[in-house]
């Protein structure tokens, strides 16, 4: 039975009693307790369930390799499943509820699976449920889903509430681990003036040092660990981070530091997870070393638990896992924890030793302390069920493995040696090399993860690196399975991985089906996939494969390491990027009148645009239309200020741009606009819009809003990585105008009335001609250029004036009824017009010239992106779709995507087409449906009778027309 | 080979599992085969399972540098769909898919194929678009996809967020025939199948050359010696630039890191596939109870099976705000592959400048759910030295001929 002891206990304070509760049960630990420690204070044994076969499970470690106690912590928004007992503080009012299990912990039913463990070896699944084939689907998985997870899932309908937060930091040195080597090699590197951060995930320091009570540089551990965090805390040069773990280690000293901040004061106001993101110069690991477990039959049971783990509890919270506690080891450490046992009172009944002569100092203090050492013995098997009773001894390499002695005991701890924290090492490809006297992998020096110089970037010290201060311990013996002529039934009981049920016997099973990979081994047996990734299974796991393959560990090698070292939580890697800005949002200078305005929105990239502005009882499709009619019959206001902006300056622009577009650039003549394409080297259009001359040296190119960011990328690209010796510059004025298209036959009346100081008359200012000057008194530039068909200004304006601006053309244009319209009215309006739209007509597989702007590209030009690729021989096919407009006979508006159907299929056995719908509406102006497409052949197709697909499944005839639907003659835009 | 049933595993259970056969034979290669395949993942040793099955090509090797299916058919987020844009894509994600529904029952060996549906958000105008077009195509395919409302997309996904605030969820694009398998099996079901067909799998073989007589392959060059070979098949994605160095030709290939992660594993709380391409990420719920994630490719190429970090900020941020209760759970593990991207991002399924060779590559982010497939498009090109109707549209040489089969419209980032 676990218990409180009377005295000691170096973490907690026994002053302050914290009451928590556990699977609704009310019980009472102390301020600095972690969970762990206070289930087992409360002489709470069993704490959860295993994943396959349900067996009961108590606290096997003292900290972040705990693969069993895991619990569900919290209430509602503040839930969590599958926390560590062994990393989580405790403190007043914690609730933790255990998991895996139905109806409950003490009784599961999924437990029958352990019942059955015959029929469920490593892979069952992968060679039954296979017929009848629906069974799977509707049975077999269902239940499979339903008895594997862990904890519950968090509630679904509310919002985590805590809030989490992300920093960069920069350092010469950061060290992961507080330990002694941690605060040596953090003071060494701090001394010679380098910029250190350290960290330690516990939130104290010291690591085996302070628990074993060894002495440093001639000071007590606990002493000299406390002068050195306070000598490090107040050096300038150096951040020290408690409750912070190095989760992950990547290229180029880019390393994740998680620190838990408040997990231990929820509600506090402070971020719950802290997530440092360090570019380090070099990394140093100090993260110490994990003892093993060892193999032997029943080591699941709770009460079994890790030698170095019992010393933890009882040094550190004064707790023992049971009144009589015995050992089992294959080393000298073990005996610490026999006497660290003994001397606060708590009976060791046997250290059992499966070395055949045990000769080192400690055993020689635990004998003289009265602890009978039984030499060249084995636990046979663990008696008990919920918890231990007693154990079951036999010689550990002779006598078939016969009972020599029953030990009575309620708790077990054992010692299989220690394996180094290397996970920081090999994130980066850092290698391993095997050490036969220690039994243990050890980062090879010679082969370090290298950094960008070549040079490896991390350093193992201390026990990471395989070093331990074990002077006057004899050697350990490896010991991989106990008794080593374990019988199949005791194989078949021998866990190495606790959490996810795998046992010696079914690695042995997975070796002789010919998955002898380590990597096989892992994926076959689940061995080390559970929560603590293999921390304390996969050296057993691979040495248990190894004798079965009859090699040597280190050519069945590990499995690799990945990060996080231990798992972050997912509130962390997001940061405080959540909600409403979870990504940029980008708003015009005028968002917050749309927003006044009741705009319903559509994201466009990053930005925000209003689709429409409907009114109180209105639909959609009923404002769209309001304020179509209004500019097709007076004037409407566009917000356009998304669309991308940018300068290209230069001696030599005008080559730059004929290079860029598929247009000639070089020759527009300063005042005036040319609408251009953008192809990309395979010739295919990836954007358009209306470049202005604004000087010899200087044009001004708009994009698609869409296409802004990408367009300056594509062009710098060009600029830096090709033609880096072109006397260009290039950058993105998006942001800093606002751009108001004043749109309708009323537009010109509108500027007017608010004032320009200069000729808005066509004969002085006519389509595709720019003008500077100031409107309203505000410093403008318009364009007359029109994506609607009308009459149209866009007016740039500095984005601070945006508002100002739109305010004025509003006020002016009352009279006129102006209305501002939105996006879908812009795209209806301009395929009436028959303009194609980026994103509909294009999608990256369509040419300029499936689009019938020949025009548009230049034939004197010798080069241009894309020249080259619009002439491979598919793209100069006849047979390629070409853009047409197309008429429903019925007027019904075609569908989004429709195809136009072939009778007959292809080799595929799919449907044969001759063309598809790519942007089709219902238009108010002709009050029927229209659309464009592209067509095979269409072009020369006009008046034909085409099926589509139609909404229903069916076909609906469409006639291949004119793709301009709206004053093809051009009358209304250039009055 | 030992049928595996529930009997066998009773019988088994009687006499300590130790009547099990070994599931692949691990034999020294043999001097000669009439097809030598360079790569032992899904696509490789699918390739030679229906090169044994639909043409009785049997003297086979299948020569693995590594460990078998330890490339990206290990390491892959498991997602099977067909519901592509382009009527090549469609036909052979599609011929997959179908296969996949019985691979199980084919190989005697549970693949775990789970038809749970695979659901992708339309999260803007332009994507609610985009994904009608795909439906209409996909009728014409033969591929059963539905565009379906906000409601019904919440029916089938409770845990998800549809409102926003930022993109909120305005329909999807459902296959219900669509789903996941476990990878690892797949690999393995094939491995074992191939063996019993009596082909060699050989693992920790690397090829160093490709050896050609007067235009036609001759041998491949390993690390266990000179294995002489009829035809050859290159089927090893991440390095295929690399092979077909040796070889003597070159591809229009980058290979990029693509990373993955899971959560811890947790209760049921998703039945179906969710991928959400205007937030960049995808999600499912392994058997095993893990939430499998994963998203965009690094923007840059290397062969480091690591990848950036923010990379997978950018894709828990976006499910963050599709699935909230992520915010509490924890990330236990993430991993990267190296795909190989071709200018399209469709594969490349060819003959090659190099007579009797042929290669498989391409997959970019999309390979796993191809496997079947792609096996056997590629045995059928290798038995027939001509590619069949699967494979006709994917020849390598397209680039040159301006034949380019692109998805990015509907496949967005996330295959």
């Amino acid at each position: 039975m676990s218990h409180r002891l009377g005295t000691g206990g170096r973490l907690i304070d026994r002053a302050r009693p914290m009451d928590f509760t556990f699977n609704g049960k009310s019980m009472r630990g102390y301020a600095g307790d972690s969970l762990g420690a206070a289930l087992l204070g409360a002489g709470q044994v069993l704490v959860g369930r295993s994943f396959k076969y349900h067996r009961p499970r108590g606290i096997v470690a003292s900290g972040a390799e705990e693969p069993n106690a895991l619990v569900g912590l919290g209430e509602g928004q503040r839930f969590e499943p599958n926390q560590r007992v062994t990393t989580t503080e405790l403190f007043s009012g914690l609730k933790a509820v255990s998991q895996n299990h139905w109806p409950s912990l003490e009784f599961d039913v999924g437990a029958v699976n352990a019942k059955l463990w015959r029929f469920f070896p490593a892979g069952f699944y992968y060679k039954t449920f296979i017929s009848p084939r629906p069974l799977w689907k509707h049975v077999y998985e269902p239940i499979i889903r339903r008895s594997a997870g862990l904890g519950k899932a968090p509630d679904a309908e509310t919002r985590d509430a805590d809030r989490y937060e992300q920093l960069y930091a920069y350092c010469d040195v950061i060290v992961a681990g507080g330990g002694v080597a941690g605060l040596k090699a953090a003071r060494q590197a701090a001394d010679e003036g380098k910029r250190v951060i350290l960290t330690e995930q516990n939130p104290h320091f010291g690591g085996r040092a302070v628990v074993d009570g060894i002495e440093v540089e001639g000071q007590a551990a606990e002493d000299w660990v406390k002068a050195q965090v306070a000598a490090l805390q107040a050096m300038p040069n150096v951040t020290v981070l408690d409750r912070t773990m190095v989760s992950g280690v990547y290229d180029h000293g880019y390393v994740l530091a998680y620190q838990r901040v408040a997990d231990h004061t929820p509600g506090a106001e402070k971020p719950r997870h802290r997530l440092w993101r360090v570019r380090a110069g070099q990394v140093i690991s100090a993260t110490g070393a994990i003892e093993r477990p060892l193999s032997f039959a029943g080591n699941d049971i709770p009460g079994v638990m890790l030698a170095s783990a019992i010393r933890d509890f009882v040094v550190n919270y004064a707790v023992s896992p049971g009144k009589k506690v015995a050992i089992v080891t294959n080393n000298d450490d073990a005996y610490r924890t026999a006497l660290a046992l003994h001397a606060v009172g708590v009976t060791v009944p046997a250290v059992i030793d499966a070395r055949k002569e045990v000769t080192g100092d400690l055993p020689a203090k635990a004998r003289a302390a009265g602890i009978r050492v039984i030499e060249d013995c084995a636990v046979r098997y663990v008696e008990g069920g919920k918890s231990v009773t007693g154990v079951q001894l036999c010689r550990f390499n002779s006598d078939g493995g016969a009972v020599i002695e029953t030990l009575a005991c309620d708790a077990l701890g054992m010692s299989g040696g220690w394996s180094p924290v290397v996970h920081l090492w090999s994130h980066c490809g850092g290698k391993l090399t095997w050490d036969e006297g220690r039994a243990l992998f050890r980062p090879d020096a010679n082969r370090p993860p290298l950094g960008h110089d070549g040079q490896g970037f991390v350093t193992c010290v201390g026990a990471s690196n395989g070093e331990f201060d074990d002077e006057g311990e004899a050697a350990m013996l490896p010991v991989w399975l106990m008794p080593a002529q374990a019988s199949y039934e005791l194989r078949a009981k021998a866990w190495l991985d606790p959490q996810n049920d795998v046992k010696v016997s079914d690695v042995q099973l997975a070796a002789k089906e010919g998955y002898a990979s380590v990597e096989h081994t892992k994926r076959y047996t689940t061995l080390g996939m559970a929560t603590d990734q293999g921390k304390l299974s996969n050296i057993n796991g691979l040495a248990i494969l190894s004798d079965a393959l009859g090699q040597p560990i280190p050519q069945t090698g590990t499995t690799t390491f990945r990060p996080p070292y231990t798992p972050i939580s997912i509130g962390a890697i997001g940061g405080e990027a959540r909600g409403g800005i979870f990504q940029p949002l980008r708003k015009t200078p005028i968002y917050d009148w749309h927003m006044a305005q009741g705009a319903y929105w559509e994201p466009v990239g990053h930005w925000r645009r209003p689709y429409c502005y409907p009114k109180t009882g209105e639909t959609h499709g009923d404002a769209v239309k309001r304020e179509i009619n209004q500019v097709r019959k007076s004037v409407g206001l566009l917000d356009a200020s998304t669309l991308g902006k940018i300068i290209v300056k230069g001696p030599d622009a005008g080559r730059f741009m004929d290079m860029l577009y598929t247009n000639m650039m070089s020759n527009l003549k300063v005042g005036k606009c040319r609408y251009g394409l953008m192809c990309n080297e395979n010739g295919f259009l990836s954007d358009d819009g209306v470049v202005a001359r604004l000087s010899e040296d200087t044009f001004l190119c708009h994009t698609t809003s869409g296409g802004a960011d990408r367009i300056h990328g594509w062009m710098e690209d060009w600029l830096q990585c090709e033609w880096w010796d072109w006397k260009v510059h290039v950058v993105n004025l998006t942001e800093q105008y606002a751009q108001i298209a004043v749109v309708g036959p009323n537009a010109r009346k509108v500027i007017e009335k608010v004032g320009a100081d200069f000729d808005l008359s066509a004969e002085s200012f006519p389509f595709m001609d720019w003008k500077e000057g100031k409107i309203g008194g505000i410093e403008a530039r318009a364009f007359r250029i029109s994506f609607s068909g009308e009459l149209s200004y866009e007016i740039a304006v500095p984005a601070s004036k945006g508002q100002a601006f739109w305010d004025k053309l509003m006020a002016a244009g009352a009279e006129f009824g102006v209305m501002p319209y939105g996006t879908e009215a812009l795209h209806v309006m301009r395929a009436e017009k028959g303009f194609i739209m980026i994103g509909d007509e294009t999608d990256g597989t369509v040419i300029p010239q499936d689009l019938g702007l020949n025009w548009a590209i230049s034939k004197k030009k010798e080069d241009f992106l894309g020249k080259r690729g619009m002439e491979r021989e598919a793209m100069v096919s006849p047979d390629r779709w070409q853009l047409v407009g197309l008429e429903t006979l019925d007027g019904s508006v075609l569908p989004d995507g429709a195809l136009a159907p072939l009778p007959g299929k292809n080799d595929n056995g799919q449907q044969e087409t001759q063309g598809r719908v790519t942007s089709t509406y219902f238009s108010p102006t002709l009050g029927k449906g229209i659309a464009m497409g592209i067509v095979h052949n269409g072009p020369k197709r006009m008046g034909e009778v085409i099926q589509f697909q139609s909404a229903a499944g069916g076909t609906v005839a469409a006639r291949i027309v004119d793709p301009c639907f709206y004053d093809k003659a051009g009358e209304k835009q250039n009055v | 080979m030992t049928r595996y049933s529930a009997f066998a595993i009773a019988r088994e259970a009687m006499r300590q599992h130790t009547g099990w056969q070994k599931a692949w034979a691990s034999p020294e290669p043999k001097a000669h085969y009439d097809v030598v395949i360079v790569g032992a993942g899904g696509h490789g040793l699918a390739t030679a399972y229906y090169l044994g099955k639909n043409f009785g090509i049997t003297n086979v090797a299948i020569i693995e540098k590594g460990w078998l299916g330890g490339g990206n058919t290990g390491r892959n987020t498991t997602i099977i769909r067909s519901n592509y844009l382009q009527d090549p894509s469609a036909a052979i994600y599609e011929k997959a898919r179908s296969l996949y529904e019985t691979m199980s029952q084919d190989l005697n060996y549970n693949v775990m194929f789970s038809p749970r549906g695979v659901m992708m958000l339309a999260q803007t105008e332009h994507e609610v678009r985009g994904y009608k077009r795909t439906e209409m195509a996909n009728k014409l395919q033969g591929v059963e996809t539905r565009f379906i409302g906000p409601a019904e997309v919440k029916r089938l996904v409770p845990i998800m967020n549809i409102e926003g605030p930022r993109y909120p969820v305005l329909g999807a694009l459902w296959q219900a025939r669509g789903g996941t398998a476990r990878h690892d099996a797949v690999a393995w079901g094939y491995a074992r199948a191939c063996s019993a067909m009596g082909m060699h799998v050989i693992q920790n073989c690397e090829v160093i050359g490709v050896e050609s007589v007067g235009g036609q392959v001759s041998a491949v060059a390993t690390t266990k010696g000179t294995i002489g070979c009829n035809k050859l098949g290159i089927v090893v994605a991440g390095h295929s630039g690399h092979l077909a160095n040796m070889a003597g030709f070159r591809l229009p290939i980058e290979s990029v890191a693509l990373q993955a992660m899971v959560s811890e594993p947790i209760k049921p709380a998703m039945d179906v596939v969710v991928m959400a391409n205007t937030v960049h990420g995808y999600m499912s719920q392994s058997d095993k109870g893990e939430m499998v994630i994963g998203g965009g490719a690094d923007h840059f190429n290397n062969y480091t099976q690591r990848g950036s970090w923010q990379h997978i900020e950018e894709t828990v941020r976006a499910l963050i705000e599709t699935f909230p209760m992520l915010s509490r759970l924890k990330m236990l593990r993430q991993w990267g592959g190296i795909v190989d991207m071709t200018g399209d991002r469709s594969p490349i399924i060819s003959k090659t400048p190099l007579g009797n060779t042929f290669i498989n590559c391409g997959w970019g982010t999309g390979g796993f759910k191809a496997i079947p497939g792609s096996g056997w498009a590629m045995a059928e090109l290798i038995a027939k030295g001509e590619p069949g109707s699967l494979a006709r549209d994917f020849s390598m040489f397209r680039f040159r001929e301006g034949r380019f089969i692109d998805e990015s419209v509907a496949a967005g980032v996330a295959h």
